[in-house]
């Protein structure tokens, strides 16, 4: 009893201060001179300090590129680490301006939390690692295998569903912690682990032989990572998610980092206008902004998929593929609504 | 009866003798402290059976093999692993902790700025040394340079704003600079309060005991863990839109309160071995209650419970670590958060990293520890039993 009425308390707070913590964002954001961010407390390739201590990740890049469209610089950003537990209300108590904190996007979260959320900028999903050595070659040959799992997340029960929909058995191999399953994995007490992609991928880093390992091609379940803003700030929540949708666009028009300025000279009015070096184009200053706030965010963090190789691509210890990320040209999910 | 004269006894002292041998030698000692019955023997040899064992790879984890230099993660990897080491190598990557030491140290101030925690952690040293060693004039004075000047010229110092200094916030602190602040706050704060709250505590003045009493019991019955969260996860709710209270300031108070409460039980342990008949006593010269409690029963409760004492620093020293789960950076926060650096993810960066962190934790346990020990002997006045 009397833990329903404290949750009837608190949420009663919550919803309170979501909306008063509503009245205009960007002018608030302007006046203190910086964006104050929300992102993971460390995660690998989507918030980890340097060896400066200065904050770099996929994740962060999205909040420079907010503040590139604000201010005209990336630097101006602020960081608030964020837990699991208190990345809601540091946005809903207006202690952060946005959270862009690999969070996932619930229809629960976007309406009882009273969250916005529109752009994903990372379509993440539940998979398999296998030892290379099992042969196997697709998650439908799992029969019978003992799956390494974390307790009490929504891996597990998603794990669950996957087999039985399938009617395939397993051995579930529990434990409390992420620790934990890492370890059993590593001792050979399961054939398979299972977790969100992007945390495989890291996890895969420290085992002692990465390349005897592979990552199946299914994915279980729907991740989709985007950032959040308070309800009740359409202008605010317009700016952070056209920020997004800048960089893929950005990507399609393969306007890249060091091919900026000589598209500025483009002939082709589309790149022109987004890059707001066309006459009478109104589109940033409609966002309460200025013209030159998608060459901005282009200038100072680059296109989508400049962003994704630098932190997590090919490239880095990461390897992650671009997968569901890549355009929707190019077969992904990540798909720019027309700007103009 | 006249003595001075008996044949049976001595009028001389004999000259002092050599310890027998057993006592002297190396052997000796090995004889009686290692070999002395049947039992020693089995289990001295088991020991030493243990030792050979294990000693040679841990040694070698720990040095020989282990890897001191090195820009990335290709120094602590094996071939097959993306790295330059040999198959099969196992060894600690201390490279990592020298990359990452700064960091270890000052979290995320700014790299030109780190001068200023440099120069408060000497101011530190400079005067906690004074104070430490009992033969040195001067304690009233340092003391209140200490606990008084020194805090405020420290946050002026690490805060900046002021005097040109560029302004440093605090969510930028990190490392072990946040571990020692926290600590510090929280024992500089929780004696004299916890005094306090322990006088208060035998109050006669039923509204004074009461409200400690209540303090005390509140405080103590809370995990420190539940005292952070609720000031970082719920405080916010209930303040006014746009205000918040620096994330810093709230587990400095959270500590503080949490540290004060147990120091305040300690310290009436100390206050309740004092027999009635001092209080008495110091009574009936006239002296009033607080001369009493200063100059009779303070004195002689704080020497009894100085392990105690000692203890709570030691024990707040190390939850210091919990702020890691609201989102800073204290020593072992840190050191996690690098581990999810990709630059530095390898199978022996995250073993590594603890054994770094454990290894300053303990350096500073012990040393408190062994100043304690020290001062127990030094204000020794034999009662001891």
């Amino acid at each position: 009893m009397k833990k329903t009425l404290l949750s009837a308390a608190i949420g009663a707070a919550v919803l309170g201060f979501a909306s008063a913590a509503s009245a205009a964002t960007l002018d608030n954001v302007k006046a203190k001179g910086f964006v104050q961010c929300g992102v993971n407390t460390g995660l690998a390739g989507f918030a980890a300090p340097d060896s400066a201590g200065n904050w770099t990740g996929f994740d962060v890049d999205y909040c420079k590129a907010v503040a590139a469209a604000v201010f005209g610089d990336a630097s101006k950003v602020k960081y608030t680490p964020t837990t699991a537990q208190s990345r809601f209300t540091a946005l809903q108590s207006g202690e952060v301006d946005l959270l862009a904190r690999n969070t996932t996007w619930t229809i629960s979260r976007d309406t009882s939390l009273g969250l916005n959320f529109r752009y994903v900028n990372y379509y993440d999903g539940q998979g398999f690692m296998i030892p290379k050595s099992l042969n196997v070659k697709s998650a439908l040959e799992l029969s019978g295998a003992a799956v390494c799992v974390q307790s009490g997340t929504t891996t597990e029960l998603n794990l669950a569903d996957y087999f039985k929909s399938n009617n395939l058995q397993y051995n579930p191999v529990v434990f409390e912690k992420l620790e934990e399953v890492n370890a059993a994995y590593q001792a050979g007490r399961c054939d398979v682990y299972t977790t969100d992609q992007s945390g495989l991928y890291s996890l895969r880093l420290s085992l002692s032989n990465p390349d005897d390992h592979i990552i199946l091609p299914e994915i279980i379940s729907k991740e989709p990572l985007g950032p959040a803003v308070r309800q009740g700030d359409d202008q605010w929540f317009d700016i952070v998610t056209w920020a997004g949708y800048a960089m893929v666009q950005a990507e399609d028009f393969g306007i890249t980092q060091k091919n900026l300025e000589e598209m500025k000279n483009s002939t082709n009015p589309d790149i022109r206008r987004f890059l707001g070096v066309e006459k009478d184009t109104k589109i940033g200053t409609d966002l309460g902004l200025t013209n030159e706030w998608a060459y901005n965010i282009i200038k100072n963090v680059g296109n989508y998929g400049e962003v994704f190789e630098r932190n997590i691509g090919a490239n880095t210890p990461l390897k992650i593929q671009r997968g569901l990320n890549a355009l929707w040209s190019k077969g992904g999910l990540q798909y720019a609504p027309p700007v103009r | 009866m006249n003595t001075q004269n008996l044949s049976y006894v001595r009028s001389d002292m004999l000259n002092a003798q050599p310890a027998p041998i057993s006592t002297r030698t190396v052997s000796g000692w090995v004889r009686t402290n290692l070999l002395a019955t049947p039992k020693d023997t089995v289990l001295t040899l088991l020991a030493v059976v243990l030792l050979i064992w294990a000693l040679p790879g841990i040694l070698d984890w720990l040095f020989f093999n282990a890897v001191w230099s090195g820009s990335d993660r290709s120094a602590c990897t094996t071939v097959a692993q993306g790295g330059i080491q040999p198959e099969g190598w196992k060894g600690a990557c201390w490279a990592f902790v020298g990359d990452r030491f700064q960091q270890f140290m000052f979290g995320r101030y700014p790299l030109d700025e780190r001068w200023r925690p440099m120069l408060v952690a000497a101011l530190f040293v400079v005067l906690l040394v004074p104070l430490l060693v009992p033969k040195l004039p001067r304690k009233g004075l340092t003391a209140l340079l200490f606990f008084v000047v020194f805090p405020v010229v420290a946050f002026f110092l690490l805060h900046g704003g002021v005097l040109g200094l560029e302004e440093v916030e605090t969510p930028l602190w990190g490392g072990l600079m946040v571990t020692l602040i926290l600590s510090f706050v929280g024992i500089a704060v929780s004696l004299p309060v916890g005094i306090l709250l322990a006088l208060g505590r035998r109050s006669k003045m039923p509204v004074i005991r009461m409200l400690c009493v209540g303090f005390i019991e509140i405080i103590r019955g809370v995990p420190l863990i539940s005292v952070l969260f609720m000031a970082n996860v719920m405080l916010p709710l209930f303040l006014p839109t746009g205000w918040t209270i620096d994330n810093f300031l709230r587990a400095l108070v959270g500590v503080a309160i949490f540290a004060s409460a147990y120091m305040a039980e300690v310290i009436r342990g100390g206050l309740q071995a004092i027999p009635k008949g001092q209080t008495e006593g110091s009574e009936s010269l006239g002296l009033s209650y607080w001369q009493t409690m200063r100059l009779v029963i303070l004195p002689q409760a704080i020497k009894l419970v100085i392990p105690g004492i000692v203890n709570t620093f030691i024990g707040l020293f190390k939850d210091t670590s919990l702020v890691s789960i609201i989102g800073m950076f204290d020593l072992l926060g840190i050191v996690r958060l690098n581990f999810t650096d990709t630059t530095w993810i390898t199978p022996v960066t995250p073993i590594t990293g603890l054994i770094f962190a454990g290894f300053i934790f303990w350096l500073f346990c012990f040393g408190m520890s062994r100043y304690s020990a020290f001062m127990e002997r030094h204000l020794d006045t034999s009662h001891k039993r």
